[in-house]
């Protein structure tokens, strides 16, 4: 399949991620604003997180999609594939 | 009461316009059937293998397990450890030769080339008219949760509509998005999502089970705040009477090990459509092993959850009175009935005329542990997180259904409407087949949501149904692919044979505490089973035994096919590919003895 999953899924949790912890710097110092989680600024940590994990899939589909690119056999180009027959 | 702030809804939306975007992306892709009912045969293992398990994640599996575990406690992991794990490996090791290498396009197209039209014609009947009521059930459950946890009450609030408008908005919006992403992208589509998915339930669920865990004093102190058997898998389990479940080791062994558990991951084309996507025979043989590595693992995620939240304290209502500033100030926290009655964080169900909790025989409170895992989200995550966590259920609820919506769509064009309506067509003209019966398929669960609003047992009954169904398969599956002598008229007798039995088996016996009727009982009541559950494994015994017999008795009878004929669809007659060029390592045995071993393990730990 040309299109690497990959590349889709690292930009919506970086995305989520850099959300996330945006929010949870925003909200460091409310009180009580993280009383339900024990005090534990779950936003930010988790954020971040989720951002590293992001970021890591994106990079490796883009790895991916480059080496692909470079192979010369390749001949794929917008997908003008001819299947079968 | 649940308070969404912008940031949450931010989050959903982003997750359903990279849902809807992924659909978009893919449709250029879509040239032939192949690619939009096989995902071209082209995806790398990792990918099938994570949506393998992911099609099973839907509702009930995260909602269902979280309320099972607040139930049952750590026994539920059977469902995991002996339910599933085995059953995957045997598929991918043994099985996938012979789906993968067929070149079949779908399970039940499988059945026609090892046995007859017939036995194809119904299994594919049976299987289409179940997937179809499966992402009904499943529309049906999520609509219900977003109304209980008043997801969109805010919303409409914003807006002036009406409340009652709710649950039909949740069934069409869910409905139209995977109808969309599906009718552009097809089953990769469906994959891509999935795994999507899978990833979206971990960001979910792992924060939770950390903080709760966390909460209660890590796991030594869940241990102390629940009963002594609700941390055991494996104690008790010799005999019904001493764990929670009420199952012995026979019926847990044989009917949810070797009957159940491969009924469902050996031959539900639900999940082994994901397998049959991938690019090669040896990534198909993967997908399974690979599936298994997360699955052995999600005990941790979803049913863990379930027991926090039953041995976390319950909230009372209470009075803190403080001092500020010489006045004295009274904090009241109340807390209703529904709460207070419920045991830990999982609420009493409670009367609608009364408002009373509802008593079982024994004058406990009846509990609602549906709402187990859900509560834990809410009591534990800040707006925010929260926002995360209520976008991998929808995810979970809406995957499920995409699952169910492929596998119909494609069992439905090939196995049905080009084998019996319309022969012959051109390829384009079964793509626009199958982009229409997704649509066909959707608007028929859509119709099974609104019919389990007005019949209390619709879903009891269906599931009842699919147990009957489901439960003599895999017989005919594993005769067909390891005894070259059965016949497909043993097959059809066989599958028929075994769905008789299963209903008569639950007409003539009862779980304790149950009145005849939709639980069982309904011819004569001849033995009582210690739980439902016990009587579901047996009755799935009992099925898959006389479909054994029968089509063994009925192959001896009828003449065999020629042994020419069955040549990479049965496993003595089929040569054995050369594979001296794969790394040891490499192999999907050595990926099987791996996951075996980290089995055993798992369990060990939980005894």
């Amino acid at each position: 399949m040309n299109l690497d999953l990959r590349i889709p899924m690292g930009m919506m949790f970086t995305l989520v991620g850099a959300i996330l912890s945006a929010f949870g710097l925003a909200t460091k110092d409310r009180v009580g604003f993280y009383a339900q989680s024990l005090g534990i600024n779950l936003n930010l940590w988790w954020g971040l997180v989720l951002l590293v994990f992001g970021l890591t899939m994106f990079l490796l589909g883009r790895r991916r999609q480059k080496q692909l690119a470079s192979l010369p056999p390749e001949p794929a180009e917008k997908g003008e594939v001819r299947r079968g027959h | 009461m649940l308070n969404l702030t912008s940031v949450d809804w931010l989050i959903m939306l982003l997750y359903f316009v990279f849902v809807l975007g992924i659909g978009f992306a893919l449709k250029r892709y879509m040239k032939t059937s192949k690619d939009f009912f096989q995902a071209g045969r082209a995806l790398p293992a990792w990918i099938c293998g994570l949506a393998f398990i992911s099609a099973n994640l839907g509702a009930q599996e995260v909602i269902g397990m979280g309320a099972s575990g607040a139930k049952y406690g750590l026994e539920t992991a059977h469902f995991y450890g002996i339910g599933a794990i085995p059953a995957m490996i045997f598929v991918g090791i043994f099985m996938m030769p012979f789906y993968y290498g067929s070149k079949a396009r779908s399970v039940p197209e499988f059945l026609r080339m090892r046995f007859d039209e017939k036995t194809r014609a119904l299994n594919a009947c049976s299987f289409a008219v179940m997937t179809v009521f499966s992402s009904g059930i499943s529309m049906y459950a999520m609509a219900r949760l977003i109304q209980a946890l008043h997801v969109f009450d805010g919303l409409f609030r914003a807006l002036g509509w009406a409340p009652e408008g709710i649950f039909t908005f949740s069934i069409c919006l869910s409905a139209l998005i995977v109808l969309l992403y599906i009718f552009l992208g097809g089953l990769t589509s469906a994959i891509y999502n999935e795994v999507l998915q899978f990833f979206l339930i971990i960001a979910g669920f792992l924060p939770l089970v950390l903080i709760g865990l966390r909460n209660i004093g890590g796991w030594s102190g869940l241990k102390a705040s629940v009963p002594m058997q609700y941390m055991h898998e494996w104690k008790g389990v010799a005999h019904a009477s001493t764990n929670p479940m009420g199952i012995e080791i026979i019926g847990l062994g044989m009917g949810l090990g070797f009957v159940l558990g491969s009924g469902y991951w050996c031959t539900d084309f639900l999940v082994i459509q994901t397998a049959m996507a991938s690019k090669n025979m040896e990534s198909a043989r993967r997908v399974p092993l690979i599936a298994a590595v997360p699955k052995m693992l999600f005990p941790f995620l979803v049913i863990v959850p379930g027991i926090l939240a039953i041995g976390l304290p319950t909230p009372h209502t209470t009075t803190v009175v403080r001092t500020v500033n010489g006045a004295i100030i009274h904090e009241t926290t109340v807390v209703s009935a529904q709460v207070s009655e419920g045991r830990g964080l999982v609420p009493a169900k409670i009367n609608p005329v009364t408002g009373k909790a509802m008593l079982t025989a024994s004058g406990e409170p009846l509990l609602d542990y549906d709402m187990a895992t859900p509560n834990m989200l809410l009591h534990f995550f800040p707006t925010g997180i929260l926002g995360l966590g209520l976008t991998a259920l929808l995810a979970s609820f809406m995957s499920g259904m995409a699952g169910n919506v492929t596998a119909f769509n494609t069992v439905f064009t090939y196995d049905l409407y080009q084998s019996y309506i319309h022969k012959g067509g051109s390829d384009r003209h079964y793509m626009a087949v199958g982009r229409w019966a997704t649509v066909g398929g959707i608007l028929l669960s859509i119709a099974t949501a609104y019919a389990a609003i007005n019949f209390n047992n619709i879903m009891d009954t269906l599931q009842l149904v699919f147990s009957f169904v489901n439960a003599p398969l895999f017989a005919t599956f594993l005769l067909g692919m390891f005894w070259k002598r059965a016949t497909g008229h043993a097959a059809f007798t066989g599958l028929i044979a075994g769905t008789a039995t299963a209903m008569l088996h639950h007409g003539l016996t009862l779980p304790i505490e149950a009145r005849p009727g939709i639980h069982g009982g309904w011819i004569a009541v001849l033995h009582h089973y210690p739980s439902d559950m016990a009587q579901n494994f047996w009755t799935a015994i009992f099925a898959f035994s006389a479909n054994f017999i029968v089509t063994v008795v009925v192959s001896y009878c009828t003449k065999a096919r020629p042994e020419a004929e069955l040549v990479g669809l049965v496993h003595s007659l089929t040569p054995k590919p050369d594979r001296a060029h794969i790394v040891w390592w490499k192999k999907p045995e050595a990926l099987a003895v791996a996951v075996l071993l980290g089995a055993v393990a798992l369990n060990i730990f939980f005894y």
